[in-house]
């Protein structure tokens, strides 16, 4: 196949790429979408393989069944909770590629370069992909470990801890400049080293980044991949590399500002790691001399009876819970009774980001009731009964009202419009920011104590 | 405890104080319940009905009365034609009794109540505050009312509500005029637009225009600038120009409608005249008036008390006891009033009443403790529209005010240093790098312009497919793993190989999966 048929055929995978993400602005188009990515792979696969220089076509076809069949195995199994997981966990695989392409492709004995600049904007590309694919690597696996809850959530800070980022940077840097001035293919050692650092540097930033930011973390790893695919096509002067790998990248970074915007965080802030551990303690008086309202799960299903309006607010408690198949049977139940039942989702809810949506798909509740926070904010006065289901800081008074708030500004459900609003909670703990919710003790807020699936069950049982 | 539901004994009275729905949910909370036989009767709930849903049936009065600790009831006490005795002496010395009471109308009654050493808690002296909607008795009564007063005025309305065009002529709606939109009010409107009438409401309160035009209906104004809203969502007595310039109106409207429905209450006074004998005279031979306030003298100046009267040929309406000629419908929206009240009296769920004067609820509809007048209670604290809410909360940081303008200046030299950086880039770069350069550029445009209109719901799938494409690296490690099968260049190759497929299957099937679940 000549090097033109190649290119076009790139052109062609690379337009089908933007296709795919472009059909992924409505579910009816995203399916199609999806087709078209099978088929830009498949076609960028075999214009590869068709080049004359790829001839080890047995080893290929080994290392490709073996992978296919374990990639199809885990896209069978897993569960959709655990999306985040698999997430993070196919984003480390894109970073240790990276890494070994990187290497490979410095030891490459072939690639030979007609002169200096060539050869010094090869190495600086080399140096780039490796590490950002190694920081992509170790990241994703740390951030898999916190959410398969072998690490723990919570986040882990060492002390000094910027300064030793930029320690490990400016070696980073330092080490770049030896790589460039050895000899040709004499710099394995500053590479090898760099790997290390940078390996070392993907686990330092994420551990020290609490559970509840995760869904900035894999968006920002997501984007990363991205970038260490660009940086290899640029080494490797694949075009359709460098325009996937951009893609990719701007995705992942878009999803990270639009999770910071959620938050009302910077994106640096969130990197930074730690938030959540200092200020717990700052707005304790607001629960003063006030008391909260319980109800049982047998009164709740009476309110819900009785409402016409029903908004349910879930969060990652319900993932935890697995309690998305009982409150798909709920809605199911209310809709029959004639009642407008709906969702209402936080951007930063759950894990990831459009975690909640896949849940409540998966338990088959359609998407035209799951709303967006901006579609719904402005229809809780007319609702009847709101549903708050582990969800704590996304709907916090607080965020508006105070402007000490470590949350402040943040934008929030405003839920405590309704007529009532139902929280269910395991004890009074504050959320993930550590911040006490006025909600709670609103007169129109009655706490529904328990663990959510058995709580969400008993209303289920009672309706 | 034990809960006693007696047959009501006031004349063409059908309204039971429980339904089987309710028995149900009252021994959930702990009560025992026992209803006399053939109090549901004319609701029509069956004896059988009672006993399945758990209730122990007794004929005798007396005996059901005496063993009962707490005794629900729709009207107050009076004497038992049957027995010959007033239902207060039948009641348990010490007991608890629930129902309607007027305690304002009936002082003789609460001082024999309270000579019983009683507990009563009036169904008409609950709060009108939020919290309190559920066990609203009075809305639920007035939400059938009006639904039956304009039931009764089509009866005796000589024409269709909804306007027609048939073979046979042209038929104009009929227009309907509601006033006092309060629960009753607003019940009419729905009641009068689902039958296919113009309807149009007036009342004093400008905050129910929008419940009023919500409801379908157009609100009449006065040009009298005056807030008519009392306290607990009733309205107040208005002035003398208002009253006047009210009056011009309700004239004006008399000429052109065909039904008046009057709703206009002022607690503790008789109720307000609003149409005279002039405005009667003036309106179409056939209209019709429904007079809600009957009980209390009637809007109306020719309105009787429980009679239906023709007045120039108008039909005059003035039944007081309209919830009770929807018995089934009024019973049980009156058990489940009855429920919610105990439900807040009965904290434990152990069947134990406990009467918390500390509750504001429970504090106002208790009306007689233990022997001790407690009414009337301190007067509430909100009424359902504050007068206007003070907003304490300011923009949270104002301290920024500078900020924008630093931002422009600040992306404004970034975008600078970005270009100078890429011109020395330029000067020194092979023209390869930077065709790869343009096209990377131009990627992440298209890349960023593609994704913002990615839609939230799908961010989940968004990443898992960008997994999938950023596989996309196996194409490096296809190159490279043709050499020598043994060298690490190889081997790095196809270790590459293999995690970047897994990415492609895995990233695409499990997108596939997800996007499978996404259904209407």
């Amino acid at each position: 196949m000549s090097q033109g048929l190649v290119s076009s055929a790139y052109l062609v995978a690379a337009v089908l790429f933007i296709l795919s993400l472009g059909g992924l602005s409505h579910p009816e188009s995203a399916r199609r979408g999806n087709v078209y990515g099978m088929i830009g792979m498949a076609i960028a696969i075999l214009a590869t393989l068709a080049l004359g220089a790829v001839t080890a076509s047995k080893v290929i076809a080994v290392a490709m069944g073996i992978g296919a069949v374990i990639g199809i195995i885990v896209a069978r199994r897993v569960v959709m909770t655990a999306m985040p997981q698999l997430v993070a966990m196919l984003h480390s695989f894109v970073g240790l590629a990276a890494v070994l392409v990187g290497f490979a492709n410095y030891m490459d004995p072939l690639v030979q370069h007609p002169g200096v600049a060539e050869r010094t904007i090869h190495e600086i590309e080399v140096y780039l992909g490796v590490l950002i694919g190694a920081v992509t690597f170790t990241g994703s696996v740390v951030a898999f470990g916190k959410l398969q809850a072998i690490i723990t959530s919570r986040p882990v800070l060492l002390p000094a801890r910027h300064w030793l980022n930029l320690g490990l940077l400016l070696a980073s840097l330092w080490l770049g400049w030896e790589f460039l001035q050895a000899d040709p293919k004499g710099g394995l050692v500053p590479l090898t080293v760099m790997t290390v650092i940078a390996f070392a540097f993907g686990v330092h930033m994420v551990v020290a980044i609490g559970g509840a930011d995760m869904p900035v973390v894999i968006s920002m790893l997501n984007s990363y991949s991205g970038w260490a695919a660009a940086a290899t096509g640029f080494m490797l002067s694949n075009d359709l590399l460098i325009v996937t790998g951009a893609l990719v990248g701007s995705s992942g970074a878009i999803l990270s500002y639009i999770m910071c915007r959620a938050m009302n965080r910077k994106f640096i802030a969130v990197i930074a790691g730690g938030f959540g551990t200092a200020g717990g303690t700052t707005a304790a008086g607001v629960a003063e001399g006030r008391e909260v309202t319980p109800i049982s799960a047998d009164a709740t299903a009476q309110l819900l009876k009785d409402a016409d309006s029903v908004v349910i607010v879930p969060g990652y408690g319900m993932a935890v819970a697995q309690a998305q198949y009982p409150i798909a049977e709920i809605t199911h139940k209310l809709r029959e009774r004639g009642a407008k039942v709906r969702f209402a989702i936080h951007p930063v809810a759950g894990r990831m980001p459009g975690h909640m949506n896949v849940l409540l798909a998966e338990a088959k509740v359609p998407y035209d009731i799951v709303l967006e926070m901006d579609e719904i904010n402005e229809d809780f006065p007319k609702t009847d009964a709101v549903l708050v289901i582990g969800a704590n800081d996304i709907v916090n008074p607080s965020a508006q009202t105070d402007p000490d708030s470590p949350i402040a500004g943040m934008p929030v459900l405003e839920v405590w419009k309704a007529k009532t609003v139902v929280v269910m909670k395991r004890s009074m703990a504050t959320g993930y920011a550590g911040v006490e919710n006025p909600l709670f003790f609103e007169e129109n807020t009655r706490m529904l104590f328990g663990d959510a699936k058995a709580s969400v069950d008993g209303i289920l049982a009672a309706l | 405890m034990k809960i006693g539901v007696p047959r009501e004994v006031h004349e063409n009275e059908a309204r039971v104080a429980a339904t089987p729905d309710s028995i149900e949910r009252l021994i959930k909370l702990g009560f025992a319940v026992a209803v006399e036989r053939g109090a549901g009767e004319k609701a029509h709930f069956s004896d059988e009905a009672y006993r399945a849903a758990g209730a122990e049936m007794v004929t005798d009065t007396r005996a059901l009365w005496a063993q009962s600790d707490v005794i629900l009831k729709v009207r107050a006490p009076e004497r038992h034609p049957g027995l010959g005795v007033d239902e207060v002496d039948l009641l348990r010395e010490g007991g608890h009794l629930i129902s309607f009471l007027w305690p304002a109308q009936n002082p003789d009654l609460m001082q024999r109540l309270a000579a019983r050493r009683a507990t009563v808690l009036a169904m008409d002296s609950v709060p009108r505050i939020s919290r309190a909607q559920k066990l609203d008795a009075l809305s639920s009564m007035a939400n059938i009312a009006g639904y039956r007063a304009i039931i009764e005025a089509a009866n005796h309305f000589g024409r269709f509500f909804t306007g027609q065009i048939t073979a046979a002529g042209k038929v104009p709606p009929a227009r309907v005029l509601v006033i006092g939109a309060g629960v009753a009010g607003l019940a009419a409107i729905g009641t009068a637009g689902g039958l296919g009438a113009v309807v149009r409401a007036f009342d004093t309160r400008p905050e129910v225009k929008d419940q009023v035009k919500s409801m379908g209906a157009e609100f009449l104004e006065v040009d009298v600038e005056e807030e008519g809203s009392g306290s607990g969502g009733y309205a107040r007595v208005m002035s003398e120009a208002y009253i006047r310039a009210e009056m011009a109106l309700f004239a004006a409207q008399a000429r052109e409608v065909d039904i008046i429905v009057t709703t206009a209450l002022i607690p503790g006074k008789p109720a307000p005249k609003l149409i005279t004998e002039e405005m009667v005279a003036s309106m179409a031979d056939g209209s019709v008036i429904v007079d809600l306030a009957a009980e209390q003298g009637g809007n109306c100046a020719f309105t009787e008390p429980g009679q239906v009267v023709a007045r120039h040929g108008v039909t005059i309406i003035g039944y007081t006891d309209l919830p009770s000629r929807l018995p089934t419908q009024a019973s049980r929206l009156y058990a489940t009033n009855l429920v919610h009240l105990l439900a807040e009296l009965c904290p434990g769920k152990d069947g134990q009443v406990v009467v918390n004067m500390e509750d504001e609820v429970v504090r106002g509809a208790t009306v007689i403790r233990a022997g001790e007048v407690t009414w009337p209670p301190p007067a509430p604290k909100l009424s359902k529209a504050p007068p206007k809410p003070v907003t304490a909360s300011k923009p949270a940081a104002p301290a920024h005010g500078k900020e924008p303008a630093r931002a422009g200046w600040g992306s404004a030299l970034t975008l600078l240093l970005g270009a100078l950086a890429f011109l020395g880039v330029g000067a020194v770069a092979p023209a390869d790098f930077l065709n790869r350069f343009t096209v990377f550029v131009l990627a992440i445009f298209i890349g960023y312009k593609v994704i913002w209109s990615v839609t939230p719901a799908l961010h989940t799938p968004l990443m898992s497919v960008t997994n999938a494409i950023s596989g996309i690296i196996v194409l490096g490690a296809l190159l490279q793993v043709s050499g020598p099968i043994d060298s690490l260049v190889t081997i790095l190759a196809v270790v590459a190989v293999l995690l970047s497929t897994i990415n492609i299957a895995g990233g695409f099937l499990v997108t596939q999966r997800m996007l499978q679940m996404f259904r209407k």
